[in-house]
């Protein structure tokens, strides 16, 4: 049985894919012999080294003047700690009590994973469904999911806070249904691009074969749709764990703040910022995004692509 | 057959979504139409004055100033992105050693937040006018390069991945038969490549052009409009009428109405300009 996830992911392949992958070989030997040629080839890596450093050296700059005291960051970010500058975690302590992180943490956590279950599942079934079915209605529906797209929030910030607000859908369960709502756009339309990509005969092999449609669409539909399904998660996930302006208008914030909202938080009101904690929170939102990106950077750079193609 | 079968199962298959696409977007979409025409505090209160918060929204210098000050930022930020991410990605095309570290470092900024980038980069900007006894928050110009930078390092990643993806798709006998008739570097990039990744420029100049203008958080996090409302763009400035001054709400929303008809103008009229120059494979 410990073979069976590759053969499945065999039978994922659609012909596409395989023909992607047959450019991918062709483009390889193709590069690595232009690659032998070029003269500049190592000078280019030193370049993009010295570029690569630049790139890094804001988060850096971030992780060190977390561990400094708070009166020296501002008058001078770009020293290293020592002496009398240096105090250890005290930021961190400092930071985490004043805005209440680690149940940001959570609620951030909570929102954006059940908002992506539930985008994945009820937007892939709609997706499939109104490439199916083709009635008025359902035309109408994949426009107004193309139409979606492209309005700012800013025209419906104010509405759409009054209708959850009635709706009492101010709490991190509630605003799982606001982003199925106003996510439900790009997750349909892509699931739509890929759903009609899927030869109707194999459906219809399973209808024949005694199927219903659930059976037919959780068996057939859903394995095929996978590498879709990866891709608008994780476009998905980067918008909900990043947003701040929508929840800090659904959520009731005294009761739920998300990391963004909590670290605005902190900048809020009148008076001097605590650089020294604002720093030690950056540095606690950004690390574990990070971590998770360096184990899965592969899935989100081809989840990437593979949105801004049919996007 | 099937289909008549399909369709009974509407409530489970497209009902939870349609629902939640009704409260998240369709409602409060028309709602906001109406409401643009109105004069209200609470959605309950709410008065139909006609088109008069359109007539007052262009009466308000600072929202006429946000629009240009917008419209000059978009202009930066696609044309710097775009040719950066471009740049980068021809470099990591070709084979050259560690293309995948730089390929993730260069992405990495991408799945930060607006709110973190924004403190992040106030901390490094400030520290560095700091040495000419000058600061972000003194002049519009500063937040104006502040916030290009900004959104250099972030976007580029991004708009690199998609370029890299066009330039791979490239067949490489094309180039093979530009270069042995006798085509120079120059002229290959922009005789064969150039027109051969035209959709993802396509891509690449509406998600930049988009972006720009629907930027907020970056915004409200590196200068919150400061000086005195100088710095601000556009959504940061439809949030203050509503959230800053009571009795703005009307106008407001007029302004968002306004803001969403030119950022659809702008998507539609950009998509059908590049997408003309697609060519077919």
């Amino acid at each position: 049985m410990s073979y069976a996830p590759e053969t499945l992911q065999k039978g994922d392949l659609l012909p596409s894919d395989v023909q992607l992958l047959v450019n991918e070989k062709k483009k390889k030997s193709a590069y690595s012999y232009n690659a032998r040629r070029s003269p500049y080839s190592m000078l280019w890596t030193v370049i993009l080294s010295i570029i690569s450093v630049i790139y890094v050296i804001p988060v850096i700059l971030v992780i060190v003047n977390s561990f400094k005291r708070k009166a020296y960051i501002s008058r001078n970010p770009f020293s290293i700690p020592t002496g009398k500058e240096f105090v250890g975690i005290e930021n961190y302590v400092n930071g985490i009590n004043k805005i209440g992180f680690f149940s940001a943490f959570l609620n951030s956590l909570i929102i954006t994973i059940g908002s992506v279950i539930v985008i994945i599942l009820c937007c892939s079934m709609c997706g499939w469904y109104i490439t199916r079915v083709k009635t008025f209605f359902s035309t109408c529906m994949y426009y107004l999911c193309v139409f979606s797209m492209i309005v700012p929030f800013q025209m419906v910030m104010y509405t759409l806070s009054k209708t959850a607000d009635s709706l009492h859908l101010g709490n991190p369960w509630g605003i799982i249904v606001v982003y199925l709502g106003f996510g439900a756009g790009l997750a349909v339309f892509m699931f739509c691009g890929f759903a009609k990509s899927i030869p109707i005969e194999i459906e219809e092999a399973a209808m024949i074969d005694g199927c219903n449609p659930l059976q037919t669409y959780f068996q057939v539909v859903m394995p095929i749709l996978k590498p879709t399904c990866i891709s608008v998660s994780i476009l998905e996930a980067m918008w909900i764990w990043n947003d701040y302006l929508l929840p800090s208008l659904v959520l009731d914030k005294t009761k739920y703040k998300t990391v963004p909202i909590a670290i605005q938080y902190l900048k809020g009101g009148y008076g001097s910022v605590d650089m020294g904690a604002m720093m030690a929170m950056l540095v606690l939102a950004i690390v574990p995004i990070i971590i998770f990106y360096a184990f899965s950077q592969k899935y989100i750079i081809d989840g990437v692509v593979a949105g801004a193609v049919k996007g | 057959m099937t289909k008549r079968d399909l369709r009974i199962y509407f409530p489970l298959f497209a009902l939870p979504t349609f629902i939640a696409f009704m409260i998240g977007f369709v409602v409060p979409f028309g709602l906001g139409i109406y409401l643009s025409f109105c004069k209200f505090t609470t959605v309950n209160d709410a008065i139909p004055v006609g088109i008069k918060n359109y007539q007052d929204m262009f009466k308000d210098p600072e929202f006429i100033h946000a629009l240009w000050y917008t419209a000059l930022f978009a202009v930066v930020s696609v044309i710097t992105i775009n040719f950066f991410g471009f740049a980068i990605a021809m470099l990591l095309t070709k084979g050259i050693r560690g293309t995948n570290l730089f390929r993730t470092v260069f992405f990495m900024p991408n799945l930060i937040g607006g709110i973190v980038l924004g403190y992040i980069w106030q901390l490094i900007l400030n520290g560095i006018l700091a040495h000419f006894n000058l600061a972000l928050t003194f002049s519009e110009t500063y937040g104006f390069w502040g916030l290009i930078i900004l959104m250099n390092w972030q976007q580029i990643g991004y708009m690199m991945i998609i370029y890299i993806a066009g330039i791979q798709n490239v067949p490489p006998d094309l180039i093979e038969a530009a270069k042995i008739d006798g085509a120079t570097g120059r002229q290959v990039l922009g005789h064969v490549i150039l027109p051969m990744v035209m959709p993802s420029i396509t891509i690449c100049t509406f998600l930049t052009l988009t972006n720009s203008f629907k930027l907020f958080d970056q915004n409200l996090a590196l200068t919150n409009g400061l000086p005195s409302n100088r710095s601000e763009l556009l959504a940061l400035n439809i949030y203050n009428t509503f959230y800053g001054r009571v009795g703005y709400e009307g106008i407001g929303q007029a302004k968002a109405v306004v803001f969403s008809l030119i950022v659809g103008a702008l998507a539609i009229i950009q998509l059908v300009l590049t997408h003309r120059k697609e060519v077919q494979q």
